[in-house]
């Protein structure tokens, strides 16, 4: 399950050059559909006319209240999650790995439907900061149970832990949810993921977060290939196992529990970017993470897109659309080459 | 060498280490205890004296109802559903050579889920429909993984990609479903999709079990060649196994053994993921242990259902809330054991 380093050498790096500019591009071209389609069918001189000299209007505000904040949050989340999976199956060598495996997921929804259930929650203000907490609390303690004894947290013993307490997590939710039609109607909706209709802030509220998750993260990232090694290995060539591992967990929680708490539960980008990275760029985690914070994005927009425009005037939530657009390209990239990590 | 416990009779074998042989031992008196547990408790509680007396001929006719007809079919289930849960996990993480490669991961469990939401969604509703959708939907997602994952051979590690996309794209529809569905076909919906064990009658079990009794007898072959298989393609192969058949034989296998399960309780998670991780940690086997498999998700699925039934008087949980809590909670509490010995 080791990336091997070896086809590190196949690719020039103009190769990789090329692919990181051609992604850029993308995510610009990306960026302007987002702001530019939607429910109301606006003409592009509107739009352009209200991101320059807004003049109040209907459609001006609908623009610029609700198509930017919505793209914007869009590539927050899509770079959070698609740079958070990297450093996860970078991790945990296991390319099966997605940052839900810490319990991130599971954490916020777990204390979602507590608040909804047992607190009365009711106003998605409060989502938010119940998720984080949920999220945080969920990575700690998984990463505490899996960094006991000598050995410290081996990835395999990360990923059983993550997996079985995640496991519990959704359970305890599932059967709050049952129990309660209530409860399950809410949770029903946060579950389905979304990042329109967010209340006002939540950009700002969750951008400390990721900056930093994603500082520790490139800060990570040499040393994540001597861990690709295995950790004996790393050791010998001077890396410090456990310190990078603490490191890269408090980056995976930070992305994800921020992502998570505000948009709900966007699966699939964190597992299937890195994989499509891989391919185009090999295994070297310092060109990994770069593209994958490009094109996490992309997917995240691209997803949001389609979802306003298969059922127009209505919409399908975000996370509902990632894993039908994504899930073609990752199939089609397995059959085309060898499997990424194996 | 450890000491091995080994019986023959004429063309057969079976070996069984030391430890696994009293372990296996414990486990099948423990579940036992289950059985007999559930015979007992009620909203009519009886002895055991009582519950022998039940079985007999010519005994209290209410107390056969109860025993006979109401109690045993579900006693029944459990275990045997528990152990081709247990069985089918086991052999597709040999399979796959990653623990994470059950088939809830890579889809069974959400075609299924799927199955059935096709099925509300047409307006079929009732038993019989549900469990025809929810097996045909499984079916079909098993044969559209395998093909889409085969090419030029079936390789373990595409095999869970590819199901974890195909997992991911059928989560969605279903998670679309529950948004836009009504609130109670959408719960009615959930329940199914957390697996329960309230409808279970003895026609459609004693079908079940025959199917299952079907496909175990396949398994002292299918037991030998995983281990083959388990030493890379290449010394299997050399060893004269024909690689290919196998694995069709082993994906065949798993998935039958799913089947049989889905079709009356629907998706119960965790079972099939937990069982030969926590049966390997007990019987210290290094190697794939398909009875312990069998005898843990058996008492497993039974202790689950107990809990589920009598835990909160008046509310029936569905009984795969309860596995995943008491499965996860085992299983992490094991791999804690573990850090503090090693």
């Amino acid at each position: 399950m080791t990336l091997t380093a070896t086809r590190a050498a196949e690719r020039p790096v103009r190769a990789r050059v090329l692919w990181f500019a051609v992604s850029l591009l993308v995510l610009a071209a990306m960026f302007v559909v987002s702001i530019a389609v939607g429910s109301a069918n606006l003409p592009l001189s509107t739009v352009w006319s209200a991101l320059l000299s807004p003049d109040g209007g209907i459609d001006h505000s609908t623009i610029r209240t609700l198509r930017v904040p919505r793209t914007i949050l869009g590539v927050l989340v899509g770079a959070a999650l698609g740079v958070a999976g990297a450093l996860m199956q970078g991790l945990t060598r296991n390319p099966l790995a997605d940052p839900g495996i810490l319990g991130v997921n599971s954490g916020a929804g777990f204390a979602i439907v507590t608040g909804v259930a047992v607190l009365g929650v009711t106003r998605i203000e409060q989502y938010l900061w119940l998720g984080f907490a949920g999220a945080v609390a969920a990575a700690a303690v998984v990463y505490a149970i899996a960094a006991r004894g000598r050995g410290g947290a081996d990835p395999l013993r990360l990923t059983l832990v993550g997996v079985a307490f995640g496991a519990v997590l959704t359970g305890a939710s599932q059967t709050l949810a049952l129990i309660n039609p209530d409860t399950f109607d809410r949770f029903r909706y946060w579950d389905a993921g979304s990042i329109t209709d967010r209340p006002e802030g939540t950009v700002s509220a969750i951008l400390p977060f990721i900056l930093i998750g994603l500082v520790l993260a490139f800060a990570c990232a040499r040393a994540l290939n001597a861990l690709a090694l295995g950790d004996d290995l790393a050791r010998a060539v001077g890396a410090h196992v456990g310190l990078i591992r603490l490191a890269g967990v408090v980056a995976v929680t930070l992305l994800c529990g921020a992502a998570t708490a505000a948009a709900g539960p966007i699966v699939f980008v964190g597992l299937m970017i890195p994989h499509a990275v891989r391919l185009l760029v090999g295994p070297d985690q310092r060109w990994i993470l770069p593209l994958a914070l490009v094109l996490g994005p992309v997917l995240v927009l691209t997803s949001d897109v389609i979802g306003r425009l298969v059922i127009w005037p209505a919409e399908l939530q975000v996370g509902v659309v990632t894993a039908f657009l994504g899930a073609p390209v990752l199939i089609a990239l397995v059959r085309r080459r060898k499997p990424s990590a194996s | 060498m450890t000491r091995a416990l080994v019986l023959r009779a004429g063309p057969f074998s079976l070996r069984a280490s030391g430890r696994a042989f009293v372990v296996d031992t414990i486990l099948a008196c423990v579940l036992l205890g289950c059985v007999t547990v559930a015979l007992m408790l009620g909203s009519r509680v009886l002895s055991p004296g009582e519950v022998l007396a039940a079985l007999a001929p010519g005994a209290d006719a209410t107390d056969r109802l109860v025993v006979l007809e109401w109690r045993a079919p579900r006693a029944l289930a459990a275990a045997l559903f528990g152990a081709c849960l247990g069985l089918s996990g086991a052999i597709f993480q040999s399979l796959t050579r990653n623990p994470l490669g059950s088939p809830d991961v890579i889809g069974l469990s959400a075609g299924s889920y799927t199955g059935v939401v096709c099925v509300l969604s047409l307006g079929g509703a009732g038993y019989a429909a549900l469990a025809t959708g929810a097996v045909a939907g499984g079916l079909a997602t098993a044969l559209a993984v395998y093909l889409l994952a085969f090419q030029r051979g079936m390789h373990g590690f595409r095999l869970i990609i590819v199901g974890i996309a195909i997992s991911a794209m059928l989560s969605s529809v279903n998670r679309w479903f529950s948004v836009k569905a009504d609130l109670d076909v959408a719960l009615q919906a959930a329940v199914w999709g957390a697996g329960t064990l309230n409808n279970v009658e003895w026609l459609p079990l004693s079908y079940s079990a025959l199917a299952a009794l079907a496909l175990v007898l396949a398994l002292p072959a299918a037991g030998r060649r995983m281990r083959q298989l388990e030493l890379g393609d290449d010394t299997a192969g050399m060893l004269g196994l024909s690689i290919e058949r196998t694995k069709v034989l082993l994906v065949v296998l798993g998935t039958a053994l799913t089947a049989v399960v889905t079709a009356i309780t629907g998706p119960v998670a965790f079972i099939a993921l937990a069982a030969p991780q926590i049966a390997r940690r007990l019987t210290g086997h290094g190697s794939v242990d398909l009875i312990g498999a069998a005898l843990t998700g058996a008492v497993l699925l039974s202790i689950s259902d107990l809990i589920a039934q009598h835990a909160i008087s008046g509310v029936a949980l569905p009984v795969g809330a309860v596995t995943v809590c008491l499965g996860g909670g085992y299983l992490v509490w094991l791999l804690v054991r573990e850090s503090k010995t090693s």
